[in-house]
């Protein structure tokens, strides 16, 4: 099989010898472990236990959510603590929620769920037996693999990447070497899930002892393992696939658009355990390394296990310890907190001393164009000019040089004579575009929003200036001539004063009214505490400040509800002036009947002397209606025309700007005076109505009923004035 | 024929003529039929502007301030697009890039959302007519609540507020948005380290 | 404070062992050019290394940059030996001091120093000294074994007070001066090459170009061999620029008649060929990005030395070559972009991306 070369890649000292002493060993269970709900790429798990819940080694305690996402099991058994935000491992340091279980040492756990006839059973079936098990991609980004075994596209080869090519980590080789018919049984399985591909397995030559392991498990089933020369960074996907195919995946895609599928031998071996043994992903092999650790070695790991805790087993020195980096030297992270966790996708401790790393990097000087970063670089890129334009925020230019297509293997880095920061400068661009995209997006979104603002507005003050030439046409034409009638006068009056809804508009007003009345008594009391506090001269001047606005506040809102009520009872008056004369004769005959009717009600009721004086009165009404009568049945058709006539108009302003003023002088009125007010006028009305009510009652009329009930409600709400009343008045008279 | 032969001057000029003639139809067609239909040039300002609508460029909004920008206003009045929008407004419109425009107090390309202090708010609406992207919700009498995905951080609903409990709050990193941060600039960054020997420090001091 | 990003690791190569490197691989060279011409060249190469680290830290002292943190890279030092390397012997203090001037002050400070500088300084010093100095510039020695009877070589004492002394600097009246292969062969017309080198015990006793200068030139070579074998640099642009000068020379060799521009062996040993090809057009700072744009940029610099040591006035021309190349590097730059990983084809410098 011909071996391709990769471009660039670099050799730093391998350190790989120092771990693999020793079998893959196990430490004791923790007390505690903590586990972060996104173990993986994509969203974060859902717990799906209970504060205090008992659960036993293998349980799910959480579950995938959307498409990529996960499931969570226990690695032991235990209590559920709760879930809390801790600081996971992650660069910034930031901390997530985490499910934190109390372990109680029993190491009980809920029994294995393996497939009865793995070789037999359906893709989907295993497919679904990896879903349930938690797994995702050991090799470091940890992306589901129940999704990456499902592409969209038809497989031709899986390939088993069993490359690790950072220095230090030994946790495939090791676990290669001792286990390598499950991780090829485990690779087995996963063809079967794709449908059956060719398998390839990819070792680098530094692993010979591996390789042999690893090529005798192989040798029945006609897998081809392949081994190929040490250079860092060959274990990257892309890169691995170059070196065993030949192929590049394109820019911005998958390896499965090459029909291609790469899987890290961890993941493999996770898979056999799930199908073949029953067990979920709770352990990994991790090794732990580096000169601050005294042991070195390869540990099976449950996950969630405090990398503090699993330093102190190796005789780790913290004084002699520069960085500790969870992953390998060349891409690994700093941690921030040697608190956090182990998850799954930690394939190494790294505990590296003063000699190996110091705990500050030496000074930077300037690039000199050496171009040892573009030898090293294995995608090809011109490193030192993605750091000119990375310091430079030259967007455009970092993409043009195809900055998405760099990996951050930190190769360029690692051979950089002027120690510049170079994967540093190139993280933090792509972080930056990617928010400038974030942001474009936003603002786009802002954008139409902000439209759909205006166009809201717009129509509104469309509508609103309707009106409004509606009414000044009618008053162009009371002045002018060729106008509109009065009632569409009327009606734009009516219109405005109530808005769309006036009873909605009357209430809004009200309750502004209100608010700002609470606001007043609020800036009055803090302005009180305050006194009695004995502030500063500039805080109580702020303060009185603050109330003087609040009562210009609440003097605007009078106003505003004044202007309203005017409105309406103008436009009340208007409706008077502006009906036709048949209307208006037919008004002024019912009100005349109404008169002669309280007036006969009076002459039944009164006393013999009173009588003389009623009867010439209602003699003159009856002379009155015959009048009114008599102009009604002579009215012509024209009798039906509302009144156009300068006078009428005038006549209906003069009515609206009575009414307005009526009302903007009850408006104007203090809460207690207008509470006085309206107790007064209510206090009239029941006098009124109960001296109508006795008359009916003595006339022994029909409405007596009618009136009865009128009467009633009037005094219940002259009874509600006068609360209201007495307590505006409590509270004007409270200090 | 000959006697253009016998006059070669005109002969030339004629010529002359006639390939000016020739090639300003040429261009003339090329002008017409190759012409390229850029964005106007107010659309492309506005897509550069951050769309926060917050007035602090001294217009009513992003789509006012990019049509004054068209007409020759100053393109660093813009304070929440910050650095990066000064510049590709400079880089558009093939201007020299200027310094923010910042009234004191004003922070650039600060991110901030509006945050309503709930138990305080009286329900007045107030901030519902401002918030120019209908970012608020809320009805009168009731308690009203950010959107904090829509919200632009423009600060408009703020002045409005009767009872001040609208604060702008600053957007918190997570672990979604958290990303690498630029190292300082060279100069700076060599200056700083400890390994440079004292005697370049003191002068380093002695030149700060 | 924003935490460290990977890689923890580093090479041991950094800067100043790489500028030391490139020092060290001068020293082949430089013995050819003691053996053949006297102390004149190690005054020359101290004195412009002295000079060179007197002006940088002038320079950085005035622009308050920190100064021996920005010395220890030894880029001026590489800038000295350089410079002094391609002086004639016992060059004038004075000419030493302008040289190293132009070279440290105003082609490299002045642009913002170490990485900034867009031309060669040691080639931009010594192109100042050319032009204005152009007697000065051109004496040269005649080499030790070829030196005509009871004329030898000025001695240290002699050397220094050459240097140093007014009134006593070297001129062409010495006799112990003497035209080098290039200018001797420019300067011959009407001659077979066979006759010329039949003529001149200068060819006649050499093995490939030019007596006493071959072996300079193989110096400077095996000095290259091992900075490529040390990987502080690749092949391409010193391929390119020995490529560049020996394929015109094959193509004008003319069969060694009286129009020859001479055999590319002779072009290749003779003059500041290797120097050029293996210290100079390999200076990173000035050169294009990517290794086909050295290649092209080697090539180019090769095609240049060779059309102005034949058709031009001036007998060597690797100073030129290269000024004139490194104005090029931007455009090799531009058009010389490597295909990355998963793309069809290499995109172009300037393109942009739209949105």
């Amino acid at each position: 099989m011909k071996i391709h070369e990769l471009p660039g890649g670099v050799h730093p000292p391998e350190e790989k010898a120092r771990s693999l002493g020793d079998p893959i060993g196990r430490l004791p269970l923790p007390e505690r472990l903590v586990l972060p709900l996104a173990q993986h790429l994509g969203a974060p798990a859902r717990p799906t236990v209970a504060k205090g819940e008992r659960v036993l080694g293998g349980q799910r305690i959480a579950e995938a959510q959307g498409a990529i996402s996960a499931h969570l099991h226990a690695p032991t058994s235990g209590r559920v603590v709760g879930v809390e935000e801790r600081p996971i491992p992650h660069p910034s340091g930031l901390p997530a929620p985490c499910l934190v279980l109390e372990v109680d040492g029993r190491d009980e756990w809920r029994d294995p769920e393996p497939l009865a006839d793995p070789w037999g059973a359906s893709p989907e079936r295993l497919l679904s037996q990896v879903r349930a098990a938690g797994i995702v991609g050991l090799g470091g980004a940890g992306f589901p693999t129940a999704v990456k075994l499902a592409p969209r596209r038809p497989i031709h080869t899986l390939i088993l990447n069993g490359t690790e090519c950072e220095p230090y980590i030994t946790c495939d080789d090791a676990l290669m070497r001792e286990r390598a018919a499950q991780v090829i049984a485990g690779g087995r399985l996963m063809a079967r899930i794709l449908g059956g591909p060719k398998i390839l397995v990819g070792i680098e030559d530094n692993k010979p002892a591996a390789f042999e392991a690893m090529a005798q498990a192989a040798a029945p089933y006609g897998i081809e393992v392949v081994e190929f020369p040490t250079k860092y960074p060959s274990g990257g996907e892309r890169q691995l696939i170059q070196i065993l195919t030949g192929l590049e995946v394109p820019s911005g895609g998958l390896p499965a658009d090459l029909g291609i599928v790469v899987q890290n031998v961890g993941t493999a071996h996770a898979v056999y355990r799930a199908v073949v043994e029953g067990l979920p992903l709770t352990h990994r092999i991790v090794t732990v390394t580096g000169g601050a650790c005294r042991i070195n070695r390869n540990y099976e790991l449950p996950v969630g296990m405090a990398v503090a805790e699993v330093l102190a087993h190796n005789q780790f020195a913290p004084e002699a310890c520069t960085r500790l980096v969870m992953g390998g030297p060349m891409m690994g992270f700093a941690l921030p907190d040697p608190t956090v966790p182990v998850v799954k996708t930690t394939n190494c401790l790294l505990a590296l001393s003063a000699a190996e790393a110091p705990a500050q990097p030496p000074p930077e000087r300037p690039c000199i164009r050496c171009g040892l970063c573009a030898e090293a670089c294995p995608a090809s890129l011109l490193p030192q000019q993605l750091f000119w334009y990375g310091l430079a925020k030259d967007w455009d230019r970092l993409r043009a040089h195809n900055l998405f297509d760099c990996i951050e293997c930190g190769a360029c880095a690692y051979v950089c004579p002027s120690q510049l920061p170079l994967v540093q400068v190139y993280r933090a661009a792509k972080g930056e575009i990617r928010e400038l995209e974030r942001e474009r997006r936003k603002a786009e979104r802002a954008r139409r929003r902000f439209e759909a603002h205006k166009a809201r507005l717009a129509r509104e003050e469309a509508a609103r200036a309707a009106r409004r030439a509606t009414r000044r046409q009618a008053a162009d034409a009371g002045e002018g001539g060729d106008a509109p009638s009065v009632a569409q006068l009327i009606a734009a009056a009516r219109s405005e004063a109530r808005g769309a809804d006036p009873a909605a508009e009357r209430a809004r007003r009200q309750r502004a009214v209100a608010a700002a009345e609470e606001r007043l008594r609020l800036a009055a009391e803090r302005l009180a505490a305050a006194e009695r506090e004995g502030l500063g001269d500039s805080q109580r001047a702020a303060l009185e400040a603050r109330r003087a606005e609040a009562e210009a506040k609440l003097a605007a809102a009078r106003r505003a509800l004044a202007e309203l009520e005017a409105e309406a009872a103008g436009a009340r008056a208007m409706d008077k002036i502006a009906a036709s004369p048949r209307e208006r004769l037919q008004g002024a005959l019912r009100r005349l009947e109404d008169k002669l009717a309280a007036l006969e009600g009076r002459i039944a009721a009164a006393a013999p002397e009173e009588r003389p004086e009623l009867e010439s009165a209602r003699t003159k009404l009856r002379e009155k209606i015959a009048e009114v009568r008599s102009e009604l049945a002579g009215l012509g058709p024209e009798g039906d025309r509302r009144p156009e006539d300068p006078a009428a108009l005038d006549a209906a302003a003069r009515a609206i700007a009575r009414a307005r003023e009526r009302a903007a002088a009850r408006a104007a009125l203090s809460p207690v005076e207008r509470a006085r007010a309206d107790v007064a006028s209510l206090a009239e009305r029941v006098e009124r109505a109960r001296q109508k009510l006795e008359r009916a009652r003595a006339e022994g009329a029909e409405q007596a009923a009618a009136l009865t009930e009128a009467l009633e409600r009037l005094e219940e709400k002259l009874a509600r004035a006068r609360a209201e009343l007495a307590a505006l008045e409590g509270d004007e008279t409270r200090p | 024929m000959e006697w253009l032969v016998d006059h070669p001057l005109l002969a030339a000029l004629v010529a002359l003529a006639g390939l000016a003639a020739l090639f300003g139809a040429v261009l003339g067609y090329a002008a017409i039929r190759f012409r390229v239909e850029g964005d106007p040039i107010v659309e492309q300002i506005d897509a550069l502007l951050p769309q926060t609508q917050c007035g602090q460029c001294g217009y009513p909004g992003c789509r006012p301030y990019a049509e004054a920008i068209a007409q020759g206003e100053a393109i660093n009045k813009c304070p929440p697009g910050g650095e990066t929008t000064v510049k590709a407004l400079a880089d558009l419109l093939g201007v020299p890039v200027p310094e923010l425009d910042l009234e004191p107090g004003q922070e650039a390309n600060a991110k901030r959302v509006a945050f309503i202090h709930e138990e305080l708010c009286i329900g007045c609406t107030k901030c519902l007519k401002a918030c120019p992207v209908d970012a608020i919700i809320g009805a009168p009498k009731l308690m009203h609540t950010v959107v904090a995905e829509e919200c632009t951080g423009c600060d408009l609903c703020v002045e409005p507020c009767p009872v001040d409990c609208i604060e702008m709050v600053p957007v918190p990193t997570t672990l979604e948005t958290w990303h690498w941060e630029l190292p300082p600039p060279p100069g700076r960054r060599a200056a700083r380290r400890e390994s440079i020997i004292a005697t370049d420090r003191a002068a380093e001091d002695a030149a700060a | 404070m924003s935490p460290l990003s990977s890689p923890h690791l580093h090479a041991p190569l950094d800067t100043p062992r790489l500028m030391r490197l490139v020092v060290a691989a001068t020293l082949p060279g430089l013995v050819g050019l003691l053996w053949n011409f006297g102390w004149g060249p190690l005054i020359n190469v101290l004195l412009a290394s002295v000079f060179a680290l007197g002006w940088e830290a002038t320079a950085l002292w005035i622009r308050r940059r920190p100064v021996s943190f920005t010395l220890a890279d030894s880029s001026a030092l590489v800038t000295g030996v350089l410079l002094g390397l391609a002086l004639p012997p016992l060059a004038p203090w004075w000419l030493v001091a302008v040289g190293t001037f132009f070279a440290i002050v105003v082609a490299k400070q002045l642009y913002g120093g170490l990485g900034y500088n867009p031309f060669n300084p040691a080639m931009v010093g010594y192109v100042v000294l050319l032009i204005s100095f152009p007697v000065e510039m051109t004496t040269w020695f005649t080499p030790r074994e070829l030196l005509p009877e009871g004329v030898a070589l000025p001695g240290l004492g002699e050397s220094l007070s050459r240097v140093f002394l007014p009134g006593a600097q070297v001129s062409p009246a010495d006799a112990f001066t003497g035209a080098t292969p290039l200018d001797l062969f420019k300067h011959q017309t009407g001659l077979l090459v066979e006759q010329i080198y039949a003529a001149y015990p200068l060819f006649a006793r050499a093995e490939l170009a030019g007596y006493g200068w071959e072996w300079v030139n193989l110096g400077f070579l095996i000095g290259g061999a091992f900075l490529l074998a040390q990987r502080v640099y690749t092949w391409h642009a010193p391929v390119g620029m020995l490529l560049g000068i020996a394929l015109p020379a094959a193509l004008f060799y003319d069969g060694g008649s009286s129009e020859s521009g001479g055999s590319p062996l002779f072009h290749l040993f003779s003059g500041a060929t290797m120097l050029g090809a293996f210290f100079i057009v390999t200076d990173p700072v000035t050169a294009a990005a990517s290794r086909r744009g050295r290649l092209f940029q080697g090539l180019l610099a090769g095609v240049l030395v060779y059309l102005i040591r034949t058709f031009g006035n001036y007998p060597d021309a690797v100073a030129f070559a290269v000024l004139l190349t490194n104005f090029a590097a931007p455009l090799l730059d531009h058009y010389t972009l490597p295909r990355t990983y998963g793309h069809r084809r290499a995109r172009r410098g300037t393109e942009k991306i739209d949105g």
